[in-house]
């Protein structure tokens, strides 16, 4: 967000509340951290001035707890368990209907969610990496999904860097923050007293402009990078490597599968929250009158029965043959579909096991571990 | 309305009522409006909680409530099997047993003389038993109580002519669909959502608390990974057993991860 350091500007506090009116008078419905159930999630702000400050999240394997910043800061928490993976891939939605005509014939038709305009203020670099890795998959050439191309064009996203990384994030040894650099419409870096701010679309610059924003300064800017910097210094979790295909592939039987195994609760929780998991499950909700169905398109994981279900047999009977499949889709065979791995150190599915499995220390253990 | 449908008749519904507390036939009657129109499509020859009364009619489809557990349950399910095209058990009782089915890890005579004046009036079993352990069931809908869109859309499944979709994932999908924190990660509760069947909606997790298991064991539900982790958040072993043995004890990866816990609580 620093690389063209004479566009940036500087938005004191006091004008972070001009920021969301500017959204909503554009027709946004303002998304931002709000505290629900002891975790910071995405909803709706009512007033402009309702971002809340000071809200911290201390996070561990397992372990959620909101804290309070000592230096009653905005964006002094890193992540909550989930941020735009819901508003762009719904967790369940129509894909098409059918009906009984009077003839007795079916008619089937499209249906389009009326997706709202959206600002989601407060994305992480992490997860604007992982919206462009659903891009990529669900806006291929030829195979574009209508559903998620609706929602997705109709989102604003405010990114902010982070200053504060839990003790789960690795997003620096991902190579996917902790300073946003692309895939934003604005980008925030906060400072003692206000933000730099910096445009990275059309629709950013032109919101941008209507705030008329003094030009950040050459310290404030280097202030945020070295924020940026201090950041990625302070992350105490990595993956051993970027590319780690042939190294996990080449694991398929090792022990350590067995043992992961005998832990995992094959809830899925780490597939839910993971924003760049994209599987899904079809079902179909006939009408009572049964003149009427509807398709629809639900969040599956890996983890579940039905998701292995082949033709007379299940190929994923067990949660060691699931944790596998999830590790080794969203580490190594990612590669082979887009270029690269599916993880962007967000740290959610560490987080977030209700056993607290730590997919940077399963990883180490079985490439670190030698070949078995 | 014109037109071809997957059944030109009427199949003929009878629900049935065993060891239990109404509340699955509650579920069904809360429907309202949907109830109404269910009606329009199919005969209800036997519900006594809404009106109906043919307990003995041959019918095509028998939902059983409650579980088995006085000797005349016993005669009464055999009777209903022979009669009944298909026979559907709803809620925890009619799939595991219930909440009466604690007394099957007990002496329930025992208690009996305790509790009531006149014990010689009290006919049951040593064990309430789920409706499976006696005739062949062609599907279960487990929860207590179950749901009632879960019954419409069994029901309308059949009168589609096709399987009902069974659902064995655990309650946690339905909390990450919902957008609901986890409770265990966000609170440190001890919640039985991970080893759990879905189906209910997520609703207590929905409301901030641990969710108690009442529609039993989930697929692959991992109970000693999960009660490995009681211990970790500070339940004592007997606490883990009750988390264990409560609606669903006899369902048997309950049990066994309850009788795994008492040994923990002996050593």
């Amino acid at each position: 967000m620093f690389s063209q350091p004479d566009r940036a500007g500087f938005m004191p506090f006091a004008q972070l509340p001009s920021l969301v009116s500017r959204l909503s008078a554009l027709g946004y419905r303002c998304l931002g951290p709000t505290r629900e159930n002891g975790a910071i999630v995405m909803r709706e702000l009512e007033s402009p001035a309702d971002l809340p400050r000071g809200l911290q999240a201390e996070q561990a394997p397992g372990h959620y707890r909101l804290t309070s910043d000592p230096h009653n800061r905005y964006f002094a928490w890193s992540n909550g368990p989930q941020a735009i993976k819901p508003l762009s891939f719904a967790p369940q939605e129509s894909l098409w209907r059918v009906e009984r005509d009077e003839a007795g014939s079916l008619r089937f038709a499209a249906v389009l969610p009326a997706a709202d305009k959206q600002a989601i203020i407060g994305v992480r670099a992490c997860d604007l990496a992982a919206l462009a890795l659903q891009d990529a998959h669900f806006l291929r050439a030829g195979r574009r999904d209508p559903h998620y191309a609706r929602r997705r064009e109709q989102l604003f996203l405010v990114a902010v860097q982070c200053a504060e990384p839990a003790s789960t994030c690795f997003c620096a040894s991902t190579g996917d923050g902790p300073t946003p650099t692309a895939g934003y419409d604005l980008a925030l870096a906060e400072l003692a007293d206000g933000f730099v701010a910096v445009a990275g679309s059309d629709k950013g610059d032109a919101v941008l402009k209507t705030l008329s924003l003094a030009p950040a300064t050459s310290r404030q800017i280097e202030a945020a990078r070295q924020q940026g910097a201090a950041a990625a210094a302070a992350q105490t979790r990595r993956l051993p490597g970027r590319n780690l295909r042939d190294a996990l592939m080449s694991r398929l039987e090792h022990p350590r599968w067995d043992e992961v195994a005998a832990r995992c609760l094959a809830c899925g929780n780490c597939t839910a929250v993971c924003p760049t998991c994209f599987c899904h499950a079809e079902i179909d909700e006939p009408a009572l009158n049964g003149q009427a169905s509807r398709h629809e398109r639900i969040w599956d994981s890996c983890f579940g029965e039905s998701h292995g279900h082949l033709h007379g047999f299940n190929v994923r009977p067990d949660i060691r043959s699931r944790y596998r499949q999830w590790l080794t889709h969203k580490l190594a065979t990612w590669h082979d579909q887009f270029g690269r791995s599916g993880c962007v150190g967000c740290g959610r599915c560490i987080a977030w096991c209700p056993v607290g499995i730590d997919l940077t220390e399963e990883t180490a253990a079985l490439i670190e571990g030698g070949q078995p | 309305m014109k037109g071809p449908t997957a059944i030109p008749v009427k199949p003929r519904v009878a629900v049935h009522k065993f060891s239990s507390c109404d509340g699955c036939q509650l579920a069904l009657l809360n429907l309202g409006e949907d109830l109404l129109e269910l009606a329009e499509r199919v005969e209800l020859v036997h519900f006594a909680e809404a009106g109906p009364i043919d307990p003995m009619a041959e019918v095509d489809v028998a939902f059983v409530e409650g579980s088995v557990s006085t000797p005349e349950d016993l005669e009464r399910i055999r009777h209903i099997r022979e009669h009944s095209r298909m026979l559907i058990a709803i809620g925890a009782c009619a799939t595991s047993g219930g909440i009466q089915a604690l007394r099957n890890n007990a002496d329930g005579a025992e208690w009996v003389t305790r509790i009531y004046s006149h014990p010689e009036a009290i006919a049951s079993l040593a064990h309430s038993t789920p409706i499976s352990s006696h005739v062949k069931v062609d599907f279960e809908l487990w929860g207590c109580p179950v749901s009632g869109p879960q019954m419409l859309a069994v029901v309308n499944a059949l009168l589609l002519g096709a399987a009902p979709r069974d659902n064995a994932d655990k309650v946690c999908t339905e909390c990450k669909r919902h957008g609901y924190p986890c409770v265990m990660v966000s609170r440190g509760i001890a919640c039985m959502g991970p080893v759990t069947r879905a189906g209910c909606g997520a609703l207590c997790p929905g409301l901030g608390r641990d969710c108690y298991g009442c529609y039993g064991p989930a697929e692959n539900a991992n109970t000693d990974a999960l009660a490995a982790q009681f211990g970790r958040q500070g339940l004592e072993p007997r606490a883990v057993v009750r988390r264990f043995q409560s609606i669903n004890s006899q369902a048997p990866a309950f049990l066994a991860a309850a009788d795994k816990a008492r040994m923990a609580c002996d050593e």
